[in-house]
């Protein structure tokens, strides 16, 4: 793999650009891996990353039934931050939180990782003691975040509606979080998980598994079964459907979750704003368009489309805080399915099956943890035991009643 | 948006309804012998099928009132509507 760099930049512009390499080799799959990966989002591609570069094992392959990045990686409005309530939470949130700062170096690959501060308004007495609570307990977590009164938070976003339906009574920051591009992170993590020998295999379908023994041997797939030795699903939204193949269930709803851009304008918000209360949360693409994402629908569905009165609950909390924008065309819309625990937590977990792993439950709130997730996985997957950030995610916690409630901070309707 | 058909109201748009998930799980009886593995199971797990889907809705902005549907849910094409108490209908590949 030629890395990226201003020489490389500049010699490729003498041929137009022609003659850049594929990010990543599409080889054809082998009949034996080391560890199969079920998946090619960005958890997926960050798992099997992680396991090449720090856990020494390239014999991996990353099955994916689509193209990479085309779930819910691609699908999300691409937010970054760690100010969750638990302990639990806090150590993997902002473990990935490290990650992102240096990943574009690490990386070779520009993931556009963009520290713009997340903002999370409170509109009333319930929301104002939420973020408080909320707050102070991430301040025990050394997780770096300020309250800011209504006046900070109008010098922060001048256009807001202080004083209307929604009132603003204040807001937690984190300066740390912001936004990174979505699709770079899926294809920098692809590109270099493939530069150290990880075979990327798209448009393959995993049908089933092979388990023998409470054991699993390999994975069926479209293109013909492929043995392995260990087997780490990261299917999200789908992850229900690959565990019935192994004869699993899961404590996980699918749901669908909608988003949508407005069409390109100049600079206007340079932060994020979310808020809990009116669930409508926006920020600004490099390109200009306002990404507003809104509420999950709370039916179960693989549809990959929302309802209409989600989008027309959002955009009126839009044009009521910001009524700037009450006239400006929205341009795309779309719905990603995800996978949704009853304690918004995720499960980084062991099952039933000897050495069938899975990863999933991420529920509204992924893609921040991306890096995080694909690292105490990899290292779970290297070492048959749970990383000890991804032990209490275990799936044990649904029968023990170790919950890890992050209903208030994972910031979506429940 | 979906079109839901209240066995007792009739056809009215999906923002009046609510929908609370996978029905007819039954509340076990024997529950002074179940573990926590089964209480585990019987509280959190789900089928959660990509397909057919038998599901409990009720009607928060008409009649309050509580039935079940059929939903395949890769397409969101509601195929059955029935009253609690009613025997789940069998549709498409449960045929």
């Amino acid at each position: 793999m030629s890395r990226y760099s201003i020489v490389s930049l500049l010699r490729n512009s003498l041929s137009y650009h022609q003659n850049w390499q594929r990010a990543w080799r599409s080889p054809e799959p082998k009949k034996r891996y080391k560890i199969i990966i079920v998946g090619g989002g960005g958890h997926g591609l960050a798992t099997a990353y992680y396991l090449a570069k720090e856990c020494g094992i390239t014999d991996v392959a990353v099955i994916e039934k689509g193209w990479l990045g085309g779930g819910n990686t691609g699908r999300n409005t691409t937010i970054v931050r760690s100010n969750y309530l638990w302990d639990e939470s806090a150590a993997i949130y902002d473990h990935a939180m490290d990650l992102w700062k240096g990943l574009s170096q690490e990386l070779n690959y520009n993931v556009m990782y963009s520290p713009r501060g997340v903002l999370h308004l409170a509109h009333s007495v319930s929301d104002m003691q939420e973020i408080w609570r909320r707050g102070n307990a991430i301040h025990h977590n050394n997780i770096a975040s300020e309250f800011l009164d209504p006046e900070q938070v109008k010098g922060m976003v001048p256009f807001m509606q202080m004083e209307g339906r929604y009132p603003v009574m204040g807001a937690l920051l984190q300066k740390a979080g912001g936004t990174a591009r979505h699709d770079a992170v899926a294809w920098g993590y692809a590109r270099a998980a493939s530069a150290l020998g990880v075979d990327i295999i798209q448009e393959t379908e995993v049908t089933g598994f092979d388990i023998k023994n409470g054991e699993v041997q390999g994975v069926r797939t479209s293109r013909g079964d492929i043995a392995c030795e260990r087997v780490g699903v990261v299917a999200a939204g789908h992850s229900s459907v690959v565990a019935e193949m192994a004869g699993l269930r899961l404590p996980l709803e699918s749901f669908p979750l909608q988003a949508l851009v407005s069409e390109p304008i100049k600079p206007v918000v340079d932060t994020v704003i979310m808020s809990n209360g009116v669930h409508a949360y926006i920020s600004q693409s490099d390109k200009g368009e306002l990404v507003i994402g809104a509420s999950s629908d709370a039916y179960n569905s693989y549809s990959q489309r929302g309802s209409f009165d989600i989008i027309e609950d959002t955009l009126q909390a839009i044009c009521e805080l910001y009524p700037q924008f009450s006239r400006m065309r929205m341009l795309r819309q779309w719905g990603g399915i995800v996978d949704v625990t009853v304690d918004r937590s995720p499960i980084i977990s062991k099952t039933d099956v000897k050495n069938l792993f899975f990863n999933c439950g991420w529920g509204t709130g992924g893609f921040k943890c991306t890096p995080g997730s694909g690292h105490v996985f990899a290292h779970s997957l290297a070492k048959g035991e749970m990383h000890p950030i991804a032990a209490p995610f275990s799936i044990d916690r649904f029968h023990s009643g170790a919950l890890v409630d992050e209903g208030a901070a994972s910031a979506v309707a429940h | 948006m979906l079109i839901l058909d209240c066995p007792w109201c009739g056809t009215r748009d999906q923002s009046e309804f609510h929908c609370h998930g996978e029905a007819h799980i039954a509340r076990p009886t024997d529950t002074e012998k179940m573990d926590d593995k089964a209480w585990g199971e019987y509280v959190f797990f789900r089928t959660n099928p990509k397909g057919i889907h038998y599901e409990r809705w009720t009607h928060d902005h008409g009649c309050k009132r509580w039935f079940n549907a059929v939903r395949n849910t890769a397409t969101d094409e509601f195929l059955a509507f029935y009253k609690p108490g009613e025997k789940a209908p069998a549709v498409g590949s449960d045929q």
